[in-house]
């Protein structure tokens, strides 16, 4: 029934113009000319469910339910401080898009984050205290009283989180070269680095934090560009607390970064190659699809997209952290690219929808948070929702897959 | 004889699209039954029904004269009906014994009792001639062997009714023989069997009854010795086919197209060489493992090769496959589903991959959305596709026939000179057959050269201006013009001239 008929009739050379198969095509789905109101509710409920929007209407629907008994979270306070928790967690999340969507995963991501953080602060730190530092291999040789070798110098910024992108891109480039060329497992592969790198970089700093950094850096992490007063207009004096940022660097820079990938992905070439690796490796093997080129490239956006993060949370939290991507944050990258709808099995993936799926997870954070839940109910909350977002995205190819036959 | 199963009036609609109207047939106990009929004609549907997979929208059956109505695949199962499917339900990890019982092992003090199962499984392994031991993994049995362990499975559950569906599929012709050689004798035993083929021949030769269906409905059915390939092919197709293959509209020219010298590689390959010509159809036939599959990976760039050379007009190929599509190679493998499509994805996308890299614009390589869509309509025109909307339709959702439409379309779309198709009409109705090897003459027609891999010899013999034959990694001769002969070439191909 639903496969198209093998002939209709036979073959002259080519067929006139007009769409191929006009007499042998059928509809996709069921089409019939008489419809119910119920199945017509039914279809457009089903619209909605598989409409690339379906994260950002759940996350809205979810906010609005929450708001009587939550008064806090529409205070602007609140949303300011739900977006800036938004940027870096997007930037890292951008970079596993990529990978997901080869069938890959990047559980490194978490490791690169502490070390590119890492390298950074010991490069641009303005200072230092050999008090907290003194067992850490990095004291006296790269990092001393008067800070790290860039401090001071003309373009030292420039420099510094350079140095932090190479480290994220030769990371990722020899996670790349494993999968690539060595057939490693990604998972293994990523595994290992991110408890080898990890465990490298609080050795670095003996688990203690660099700081201070320079005022130029962490701007980058907190700086406003456009920002807003709700309060008042008479005031005489307006108070710090009562201003809040609207417009700041990390929002731009993230943006920046997830509309380069989303045009990456979705419009160039690359894009499509990612995508074939991820549908069918074999095929775009002996279709001549660059195959190890384009899992290397997927891995270094990876790992730069995560250092990238790591500039924007280092430069939030003043300080160069080993420790920065540790814990439970590889389960809110990945959990908030799948919950966008991104397919753990390759093949399935847009930038939108990881876009929305941190908003998703970022409110779902915040919420959680408001409610005064210990960071381990937050944790568990955190767990069954990406199940509950891998169920879903089982009922939404099943759905497709029945409207398609 | 009695009817072991009749349909009456049966129907089963999708969306209100029909897949089965009104059939009415019996099937007699013992004999066997050949249910033949295009992709998509029902069949499927028709014994998902029998099987208990999905509920008639209309009409009954009765089994042995009295109502059936299976809730589910356990109650048919109960009935004593078995299925032989063409992708077989075996656990790969587990040994034959443990396939055969996995349903209910027999138990003694609560754990399974191996020793009985291994002499079960050997009696009704040695039944089958099965010369395989019951402990053995499935996965190291050939797909044939497979195929016994699963008939094995039905005897085991006293099946009365077995069906087959496209059993000879992934089987070597002396399996095959094998095969037929056994339902002969569940024949005798007094099984009855319902065979789906689309290997018409061997309808003829095997089942007692034709039954043809056709848009869902049972156009024709009668006895096999009143019922000739060519009535088949008529009730299938609704029309005459003036022939199984088309009329070749080229002649070979004298330029040589592929050159290959000397290929070698030590246990696959020996010494291979031949030359493909503008405008001509090259078949090379060889029996399962001969090694024609793994000469076309060698062209291709798939796999090394220790000696010899590969000139593409003129030029030595070399290097991944890459270099070799850029100078005017394509391949539709054998295995469309693992090497040749995204299944998922919508089928304008696979006839891009090949090609795509020619739709990026500067800067960044942005793709040329509006060309793209454009040449894989024409692309989709040229190889006659029946689809509806490309851009949106994922592959899977063609018919066999039409997925490798598809997939020639994608090397098509990269004006290549040298195609090798490597059993393009593995799984493919006769309507479509009979469309890809028109497609084959118009490569050739159009100045390109194919190479023509294929088990089945008679399509060898329709459309090839000449046939090589390949036994044991080696090319051991040729035939090189029309009318071929059959036996000659199986013989060269069993070696049993030499």
């Amino acid at each position: 029934m639903s496969e198209a008929l093998g002939t209709d009739e036979t073959l002259p050379a080519l067929g006139p113009g007009g769409m191929p198969g006009a007499a042998g095509a059928r509809a996709a789905g069921p089409t019939g000319p008489r419809r119910s109101p119920a199945s017509r509710l039914a279809r457009r409920l089903g619209d909605l469910f598989l409409s690339d929007y379906f994260v950002l209407y759940l996350t809205l629907a979810y906010v609005l339910v929450l708001i009587p008994f939550l008064p806090t979270l529409s205070n602007p306070a609140n949303l300011s401080n739900v977006l800036s928790n938004m940027w870096p967690l997007l930037v890292v999340a951008v970079g596993q898009t990529f990978v997901l969507t080869i069938a890959g995963i990047d559980l490194s991501q978490g490791a690169v984050i502490g070390l590119a953080s890492v390298v950074g602060g010991a490069l641009l730190a303005v200072g230092g205290s050999g008090a907290v530092l003194e067992n850490s291999p990095l004291w006296g040789t790269v990092l001393t009283e008067q800070g790290g070798p860039l401090a001071g110098v003309p373009w030292g910024l420039a420099l510094g989180i350079a140095a932090m992108l190479l480290t994220g891109a030769l990371i990722g480039f020899a996670n790349g070269f494993s999968v690539a060329y060595l057939n490693m497992p990604p998972f293994m592969v990523t595994l290992v680095g991110l408890i080898g790198i990890g465990a490298f970089a609080i050795w670095l700093t003996q688990s203690e934090n660099i700081r201070p950094l320079p005022d130029s850096f962490v701007e980058l992490g907190k700086g406003d560009i456009v920002s807003v007063y709700l309060g008042p207009q008479d005031e005489p004096k307006i108070p710090r607390r009562q201003i809040y940022s609207l417009v700041t660097y990390p929002a731009v820079i993230a943006i920046a970064i997830a509309l380069a990938a989303h045009i990456l992905l979705s419009r160039t070439v690359f894009g499509r190659y990612v995508y074939a690796i991820g549908a069918n490796r074999r095929a775009a093997e002996i279709s001549g699809v660059p195959v190890r080129r384009v899992v290397i490239a997927v891995f270094t956006i990876s790992a730069v997209c995560a250092a990238a993060g790591s500039i924007l949370y280092s430069a939030r939290l003043e300080a160069g952290r080993p420790t920065l991507g540790d814990g439970a944050f590889l389960l809110d990258v990945v959990g908030a690219v799948v919950i966008g709808g991104t397919s753990l099995f390759g093949g399935k993936g847009k930038i939108l929808w990881t876009v929305f799926g941190v908003l998703f997870f970022v409110v779902l954070s915040n919420t959680l948070n408001l409610m005064n839940l210990s960071s381990f109910h937050i944790d568990m909350v955190k767990g069954a929702v990406i199940l509950a977002a891998a169920l879903l995205d089982v009922l939404r190819t099943r759905l497709m897959r029945e409207r398609a036959a | 004889m009695s009817a072991l199963l009749a349909f009456k009036g049966l129907s089963k609609a999708f969306f209100g699209v029909p897949a089965v109207a009104d059939v009415t047939l019996d099937v007699a106990e013992g004999e066997v039954l050949g249910l033949i009929g295009e992709n998509g004609a029902g069949k499927s549907t028709l014994m998902n029904m029998v099987g208990g997979v999905v509920a008639p929208s209309g009409g009954t059956m009765a089994w042995r004269g009295e109502p059936y109505a299976p809730a589910d695949a356990a109650a048919a199962a109960a009935r004593g009906i078995a299925f032989i499917h063409q992708e077989l339900n075996l656990f790969l990890n587990l040994s034959v014994a443990e396939n055969l019982f996995v349903d209910g092992f027999p138990k003694k003090f609560g754990l399974i009792d191996r020793r009985a199962i291994r002499e079960r499984a050997a009696e009704l392994l040695a039944a089958l001639d099965l010369d395989v031991s019951p402990d053995a993994p499935v996965e190291d049995l050939s797909p044939g062997e497979r195929q016994l362990v699963e008939i094995a499975k039905a005897l085991h559950r006293d099946a009365e009714l077995i069906i087959f569906d496209e059993p000879t599929t992934s089987l070597t012709p002396r399996e095959t023989a094998r095969l037929f050689e056994v339902i002969g004798r569940l024949k005798a035993q007094g099984k009855t069997i319902i065979y789906i083929s689309h290997v018409l021949g061997d309808v003829a030769r095997l089942c007692d009854a034709v039954a043809v269906l056709r848009d869902g409905r049972l156009v024709d059915a009668g006895p096999t010795a009143v019922f000739d390939i060519a009535r088949m092919i008529r009730a299938m197709i609704g029309r005459e086919l003036s022939g199984l293959f088309p009329e070749r509209t080229a002649r070979p020219s004298d330029e040589v197209a592929l050159r290959v010298a000397g290929l070698g590689q030590p246990g696959v390959l020996e010494n291979v060489s031949l030359s493909l010509r503008r405008g001509e159809i090259l078949g090379l036939f060889g029996l399962m493992g001969s090694g024609r599959t793994e000469l076309a990976r060698v062209l291709f760039g798939l796999d090394p090769a220790a000696t010899g050379e590969v000139e593409l007009a003129g030029t030595a190929l070399a290097g991944p496959p890459r270099q070799r599509i850029a100078a005017g190679l394509a391949f539709v493998t054998e295995d469309r589903r693992a090497e040749g499509l995204m299944m998922e994805s919508p089928i304008e996308e696979n006839l891009a991959l090949v090609s795509i890299a020619r739709f990026g614009r500067a800067p960044a390589a942005l793709i040329d959305a509006d060309s793209l869509a454009e040449e894989a309509r024409e692309t989709a025109q040229r190889v006659r596709l029946k689809a509806g909307n490309i851009a949106r339709q994922p592959a899977k959702s063609l018919s066999g026939g039409n997925q490798q439409k598809v997939v020639i379309g994608k090397w098509l779309m990269n004006g290549p000179r040298v195609f090798i198709l490597d059993e393009p009409t593995r799984g493919v109705d006769v309507g479509a057959k009979f469309e890809i090897y028109t497609l084959a003459d118009q490569l050739a027609a159009s100045g390109g050269a194919v190479l023509f891999i294929s088990s089945e010899i008679e399509e060898l013999m329709g459309v090839c201006d000449r046939i090589l034959v390949m036994s044991r990694g080696e090319i051991v001769g040729g035939f090189d013009t029309a009318p071929f002969d059959q036996s000659a070439i199986l013989a060269m191909a069993f070696r049993e001239a030499a």
